[in-house]
């Protein structure tokens, strides 16, 4: 295994777990609006904000992690990806923005503004779509470098049906991700009004998801060939993927095991996102920039994966206490402590 | 004609952001060590006043952290978005610290996250309190590994240049390089300075409107002793960061000194202005002091502006920024250490009006003493992103657009900066400091029965 590998499949991790929990906490904000708009804020109310509250810095966390560890492992994309994403990135930051001092303004400072509120909920949907448009340019021909300067061709990344199928895929991923892991939480908690809502949710969302994913396989044929058939060389891990998407929505129907439902979710997005991405290998950006000429020295590749490791060491028995005193924290989940 | 200049709209949107942000940056650092000092001093007294100052303080805290939070992303963001040719080529070099530095960040904001829910959990209120360290030391360590970074750019070493390539990479020997020291030490001790002075302010405009409640006075008493022992401490270090600048970046030193000719006994140069010479006019001049803050000698020699070339020398405007770094660091001390003599030997007037106005302004002047200390900082290395190798023009990106970014982030810094204001005065009046004694005293009885 090479340092390249080692640096990129370390990134990947942390990208999935952002996925993760970035979905979670966007579709709980969005649930969370929605009730409060479609009358049903006594039902899903509470249940969300005890699992937000302790943890929306840490979701932020994992996306700062992701890019400047990117950078770190491959000081390259700070020239390609920053010299095109400008005006992406800063609408992302933008919303982020939003999304996280509104959090905090509301849940500290009590304020209570409903088109706040909306652009809370909608930020949950946004978000996604907007970070998910780097995945798109990452394909791909939408960058054209002409001499020393690259420039994102705006025009070809809106009209492109790429990038809506994998907005789409962002979005419904969202909702989906979150309703199955609330569903989850609510039954944890003992409130069964909030959790056949949820698993509701869970449920009509479970379906656009995948249909979602083959309209991106099918772009994909056209778009990237080369991605393609590589997609094709490892369908295995696809087909992995599918029977936990199977068994998710199975448990999700027969109202059974739904912390099991929950863990085949994340094995079933765990399959699917490190075939998306061994099969993008090697390239960080079609055409111009592979994880190796994109890489940075050894020296430099050695001491950030010992610092990832010390970190690392730090890091686990952190989120352990975290998640022992809330996440999975029977008393706080009812609302007893 | 006008003409789109990426660059300069670049340097004007990184500012804006970071102008912005060391606000909130320099609050997340100071005021967590605040607070477990006043929650600290509560345990030891067992006085429920100062554990009421440690929760409100915590509430005010968590506002202005997202803020930084946010604000903090977009700068960690728009280094590669802005300057994707410094970031490529000082990222071989340079990242492990902004790599740390996320970790310092996810350490803070995992304990933050359960300092702020488990007030009420622990029988012991030290266990409670043990979950802020991690919390303190997470935010400070931040604070230190950007220093790094920024000290790297002052005075980068750690590898070696050739024909545009970097070999021979030393990342522990590019992080410790010698700005850091003096740079981190710096950075720290005036954030805890300011954040002592900030909410000195708060207790402060209490008193001055007549509210002469003894919480207030206690709140008022910790934060200036405080305030005054970092004020110190800063001024000790700013001392020695002048020796630094004397030795690694002369042309800093003198061009913020307007010490032009290379000498022996060379005077410190206090406001003034310059003709169209160069020739100092209306200036306070302390002679020997600049050798004495460059050397520790007042005979030593200090480099002047003129061995330098011409276009490889900061704006001369920066001298402003160091008067009044300096003149306002000077003041806060001096108002720290009347209140502190004052409160010793009974002096009336430390109770006067007019002097909680003057400590009212306090953490506001501090504030504004951080912002001109970076600014000094920052365009005191112009015209270099990267000392001697590389300058701020030939980082920045082409990207056409920057000049529209710099108007959404201007328009967003205004609302959030507006919206965090106005929640933290929200806030605390809705729930002002008696109301909540009361509340929690009759929780107390109820709890004694």
């Amino acid at each position: 295994m090479t340092l390249e590998i080692v640096g990129i499949s370390v990134l990947w991790l942390f990208l999935f777990g952002y996925v993760i929990v970035a979905s979670i906490d966007f579709g709980a904000g969005f649930f969370s609006a929605y009730s409060d708009f479609a009358k049903k804020k006594h039902i899903l109310h509470k249940i969300i904000q005890r699992y937000l509250s302790p943890v929306w810095e840490v979701t932020n966390v994992f996306l700062v992690f992701f890019f400047v560890g990117i950078v770190g492992f491959f000081p390259k994309t700070a020239y390609y990806y920053g010299s095109i994403l400008l005006v992406p990135a800063s609408i992302a930051i933008v919303l982020l923005a939003i999304r996280g001092s509104y959090y905090a303004f509301h849940t500290y400072g009590g304020t209570e503004r409903n088109w706040y509120l909306l652009a809370y909920g909608l930020t949950g949907l946004f978000i996604p779509a907007s970070l998910s448009i780097v995945l798109t340019i990452s394909e791909g021909g939408f960058v054209e470098k002409s001499g020393e300067t690259l420039t994102l061709l705006y025009k070809e990344l809106f009209v492109s049906p790429l990038t809506w199928s994998i907005v789409l895929l962002s979005i419904t991923s969202v909702l989906y991700i979150s309703a199955t892991f609330l569903t989850y939480y609510a039954n944890e908690a003992g409130d069964m009004q909030a959790r056949e809502l949820l698993r509701k949710y869970a449920l009509s969302w479970s379906g656009p998801t995948i249909l979602s994913a083959l309209l991106i396989i099918y772009q994909l044929r056209h778009h990237n060939p080369e991605h393609y058939s590589n997609m094709f060389n490892i369908a295995w891990m696809f087909a992995i993927s599918c029977l936990f998407f199977v068994l998710t929505v199975y448990l999700l129907w027969k109202k059974r095991h739904f912390g099991w439902a929950f863990i085949s979710l994340l094995l079933q997005y765990a399959f699917a996102f490190y075939a998306y991405g061994i099969s993008h290998y090697p390239y960080l950006l079609y055409p111009y920039l592979t994880i190796y000429d994109g890489f940075t020295n050894q020296a430099m590749a050695i001491a950030l994966i010992i610092a990832f490791i010390a970190g690392f060491l730090l890091l686990i028995p952190s989120l352990y206490l975290l998640m022992r005193l809330f996440l999975f924290n029977k008393k706080y989940v009812k609302g007893q402590l | 004609m006008w003409k789109y200049d990426p660059v300069l709209f670049s340097r004007v949107l990184t500012e804006l952001t970071l102008t912005f942000h060391i606000i909130y940056a320099t609050i997340g650092v100071g005021v967590p060590l605040m607070i477990a000092i006043a929650q600290w001093v509560g345990i030891r007294k067992n006085d429920e006043h100062y554990i009421l100052l440690a929760r409100r303080w915590t509430r005010g805290f968590v506002v202005t952290v997202a803020v930084g939070v946010v604000t903090g992303t977009a700068i960690g963001l728009q280094l590669s978005l802005l300057w994707p040719n410094f970031m490529q080529l000082a990222g071989q070099v340079i990242s492990l610290p902004l790599f740390m530095e996320t970790f310092a960040f996810f350490l803070e904001a995992i304990f933050l996250g359960i300092y702020l829910y488990t007030w009420d959990r622990f029988e012991n209120q030290k266990k409670h309190l043990l979950l802020l360290i991690p919390v303190a030391i997470g935010s400070s360590a931040s604070a230190m590994f950007i220093t790094m970074v920024n000290a790297f750019m002052n005075t980068p070493q750690g590898f070696e240049l050739k024909n545009g390539v970097i070999t021979n990479i030393e990342p522990l020997v590019a992080m410790f390089n010698p700005a850091t020291p003096t740079k981190v030490a710096h950075v720290l001790a005036t954030a805890y300075m300011t954040c002592a002075f900030v909410l000195a302010s708060i207790a402060a405009w209490h008193l001055m409107r007549g509210n002469r409640h003894i919480y207030h006075k206690k709140a008022l008493y910790l934060t200036m002793k405080t305030a005054l022992i970092f004020s110190l401490a800063s001024a000790l270090v700013g001392d020695l960061s002048g020796k630094f600048l004397a030795e690694y970046q002369p042309e800093k030193l003198a061009a913020a000194e307007w010490h032009f000719e290379t000498s022996t006994h060379a005077p410190l140069v206090l406001f003034g202005m310059l003709d169209e010479n160069n020739n100092i006019k209306n200036a306070l001049i302390i002679p020997n002091a600049l050798s004495i803050l460059a050397h520790n000698h007042p005979a030593a020699e200090v480099k002047g502006l003129n061995e330098f070339p011409k276009e490889e020398t900061p704006p001369l405007y920066i001298h402003y920024l160091f008067d009044l770094m300096v003149t306002l660091g000077v003041f806060l001390t001096v108002v720290a250490a009347v209140y502190w003599l004052g409160k010793i030997f009974k002096w009336k007037f430390v109770a006067k009006k007019w002097f909680f106005g003057l400590l009212v302004a306090s953490g506001p002047l501090s504030m504004l003493a951080i912002e001109a200390g970076w600014y000094l900082a920052e365009v005191g290395r112009q015209p270099w992103i990267l000392r001697g190798y590389m300058k701020t023009a030939e980082a920045a990106t082409s990207s056409a657009h920057v000049d529209t970014m710099l108007i959404l982030f201007s328009i967003l810094y205004l609302i959030l900066g507006i919206a965090s204001a106005a929640v933290l005065i929200n806030m605390f009046r809705k729930n002002p400091v008696e109301r909540e004694l009361a509340e929690r005293s009759g929780q107390q009885e109820v709890m004694a029965e």
